[in-house]
């Protein structure tokens, strides 16, 4: 008999020991001299399920997971192959609820094909959008992209469509695509499934922006603490050069489009865009003035469109099927729909992508199923380290851009945090000028000297005892904050207080405080 | 992982600059070869690498510093890449930083005495699905309690004999 089993080669799936699951279901299949192929995906997104093994069935894809190695010999005598039931079976894969409801646009591919496999991407619909982007002219594509209503993934959610326009109708010798793969934010993991599940969605986007934009030349700026997406990307680029979908002529057009990926090196500032260019030119990542803005003036001083890694994934899709697909799905000015991932204490960690509107408590009970510890939730902070911290009271909070901006919080890259009742606000809130500090590329005084400033303001308050003093030194730490907030050159030092702020005006008994000490948080 | 311990060779040096000069944005590409190749960017580097891109001392300093991931020694002979930033701190990786500084008998940034391991912060791993998490040399861990590190670190002392 033959068959087909898939194991994740995705970073996290890994970390759990799907590499040696993998080692172990070839081994056992050749013991029984069965005729096996294991395709290595990526992840579906269902951590507590990782490392989760799928079998190619007459019925569908069967899931079991988790799996350890000691799992594999049963899983075989229980004929997994054919689907056969066992106590770590998840029923057909599509079939599981945290995924059934689900609305994949963007990670439509991830988990499904052999990421580095370009003839699986083209069985999936895979270069549809880039067939499209070369039949009609850059203002219709930049059309399309502005119909979309897509907004930077990244965290700033600025609309793309802007971005393109301004690049294409830009002239210049020389124009750049970049995509900025510096997803540093805690409790983001979206980019990293994209480049290790489905890497040639990200390449076609990007040089379906190189085709509008005219541009010839594009760059992955990679973190480095993503090796495994390294090793993906460049397999899939590899494959695009060799079947003529990056590199002159591109798919039978007269476009060329070289493309490469280049590494960061633990810099958290370098998810900020100018900061970003600024590396990929070989110098310290120190945030630029602007204007002009990078679609002007990018790197090397050229035109340069640069997009998040989800924003740019989005693309395909959206030329595919057009804007005003992808623009149905979302409310008000949030369009479409987002990847959001489930971390911290949560039961059921991942990958969610829904059209926004959805809740946070949709999200965090419904999907998330509660915190991992079962103790009480407290708090979930949305949007990464410069995100708000928001309390359990405020659930129904909807997925917007701005919804939340309105509750003085971010969307940011989609990350949820989930933390139970043994969290310390007070401790985050230090955290948040702590981080600061360690990353700030010192460039401007209110973020360089202020996150530090903070931390001790905030020592500052757990200590004094009297009245009058109190007062002070909330108007201190009022006065850091508002000089943060709008005298910082760029989001790292003007969204810090955010956290901290929020941790203050929804948690003032873990600082010591009442709510009327706070008051003038808003 | 095998890294040369003198550090410091010149001429190899000088070969990876010039082998990448021409291309865009080099400094960070041969930062990058330099330090894959020797485990760290010696300080004697830095002029040689300056005068190949026509750079100053200054402007090459200023860059290895900047970056964490840049060493300017060599490290211990495995590294431990603790993550902790707020999708680790909600499962508990401060306790675990405790145990892991108690266990190694070293701080963040810096080595055991017996040159085995070097204790690194990092703010994540992009495994925040299964926090906590942590990187020892290149392999990635998920959901480590302290019982699990220890574990991992018996195997690692356990492949030195």
């Amino acid at each position: 008999m033959s068959a087909t089993v898939y194991v994740p080669r995705d970073s996290s799936a890994l970390s759990l020991g799907a590499g040696k699951v993998a080692g172990a279901i070839a081994a056992e299949a050749a013991r029984r001299n069965i005729d096996l192929r294991v395709v290595r995906n990526g992840s579906r997104g269902m951590f507590w399920l990782e490392p989760m093994v799928e079998v190619l069935t007459a019925r569908g894809r069967v899931a079991y997971g988790p799996v350890t190695p000691a799992d594999v010999a049963p899983l075989f005598d229980s004929g997994f192959l054919t689907g056969g039931e066992h106590r770590l079976g998840l029923g057909l894969t599509e079939e599981i609820a945290y995924l059934k409801r689900q609305e994949r646009l963007t990670f439509a591919r991830v988990g499904i094909i052999d990421p580095v496999s370009i003839d699986d991407y083209l069985a999936h619909g895979g270069y549809r959008g880039l067939e499209r982007a070369l039949s009609i002219s850059a203002e219709k594509i930049v059309e399309e992209i502005t119909e979309s209503g897509l907004r930077g993934r990244g965290g700033a959610g600025f609309p793309a469509g802007i971005k393109w326009r301004t690049t294409q109708q830009a002239s210049a010798s020389q124009k750049y695509v970049v995509c900025n793969a510096d997803e540093g934010d805690s409790g983001t993991f979206s980019d990293r499934m994209i480049m290790e599940g489905d890497p040639f969605v990200l390449i076609e986007g990007m040089t379906i922006a190189a085709v509008c934009a005219g541009a010839t030349q594009g760059y992955i700026y990679l973190r480095s603490e993503y090796p495994h997406a390294l090793r993906t990307l460049n397999e899939a680029i590899g494959a695009a050069y060799k079947r003529g979908y990056l590199g002159e002529k591109i798919a039978g057009s007269a476009h060329t489009f070289n493309l490469e990926v280049r590494l960061g090196a633990g810099a958290y500032i370098c998810g900020e865009e100018t900061a970003m260019l600024e590396s990929l030119e070989g110098k310290r990542g120190m945030v630029r003035y602007k204007p002009p803005v990078p679609a002007i003036a990018g790197l090397f001083g050229q035109p340069t469109i640069v997009n998040n890694v989800v924003s740019l994934a989005t693309v395909p899709v959206i030329l595919e099927r057009g804007g005003a697909f992808y623009k149905d799905y979302g409310m008000g000015r949030s369009r479409g729909t987002l990847p959001i991932q489930l971390a911290g204490n949560v039961k059921h960690p991942g990958l969610v992508e829904k059209a926004f509107g959805v809740t946070l408590r949709d999200l965090v009970e419904d999907y998330g199923g509660g915190t991992w510890s079962g103790r009480p939730l407290r708090a979930v902070q949305v949007g990464g380290p410069l995100g708000a911290y928001f309390p359990a009271s405020m659930l129904d909070l909807p997925m917007d851009y701005e919804a939340f901006a309105a509750k003085k919080g971010i969307v940011g890259h989609g990350g949820i945090v989930v933390f139970d009742d043994t969290v310390d606000l007070a401790r985050q809130a230090r955290w948040a000028f702590e981080f600061c500090a360690i990353e700030s590329c010192g460039k401007c005084t209110p973020c360089r000297i202020g996150s530090t400033r903070g931390a001790e303001v905030l020592d500052r308050i757990s200590r004094v005892a009297r009245t009058s003093d109190r007062e002070t030194t909330m108007g201190l730490l009022r006065d850091l904050c508002d000089t943060m907030t709008y005298g910082s050159l760029c989001a790292l030092g003007g969204l810090t207080p955010l956290p901290v702020l929020s941790a203050l005006r929804h948690f003032p008994e873990d600082f010591g405080l009442s709510r009327s000490d706070v008051a003038w948080t808003g | 992982m095998e890294q040369n311990q003198n550090g410091f060779d010149p001429a190899a040096i000088e070969a990876i600059a010039a082998r990448l000069k021409e291309r865009p944005g080099a400094l960070m590409l041969i930062l990058h070869e330099v330090q894959d190749r020797f485990g760290h960017v010696a300080r004697e580097s830095v002029p040689i690498i300056g005068h190949a891109l026509n750079l100053s001392r200054a402007e090459v300093h200023g860059v290895v510093t900047f970056y964490h991931d840049f060493r300017n020694q060599p490290s211990g002979r495995n590294v431990i890449r603790l993550c902790r930033a707020e999708s680790c701190q909600a499962m508990g990786a401060v306790a675990l930083a405790e145990h892991v500084r108690g266990r190694l008998g070293v701080g963040f940034g810096e080595t055991t005495s017996d040159g085995d391991f070097t204790l690194e912060a990092v703010y994540c791993l992009g495994n925040c699905g299964c926090s906590p998490a942590m990187v020892i040399n290149d392999e990635l861990y998920g959901r480590v309690s302290p019982a699990r590190f220890d574990e991992l670190l018996a195997e690692r002392k356990e492949d030195r004999r």
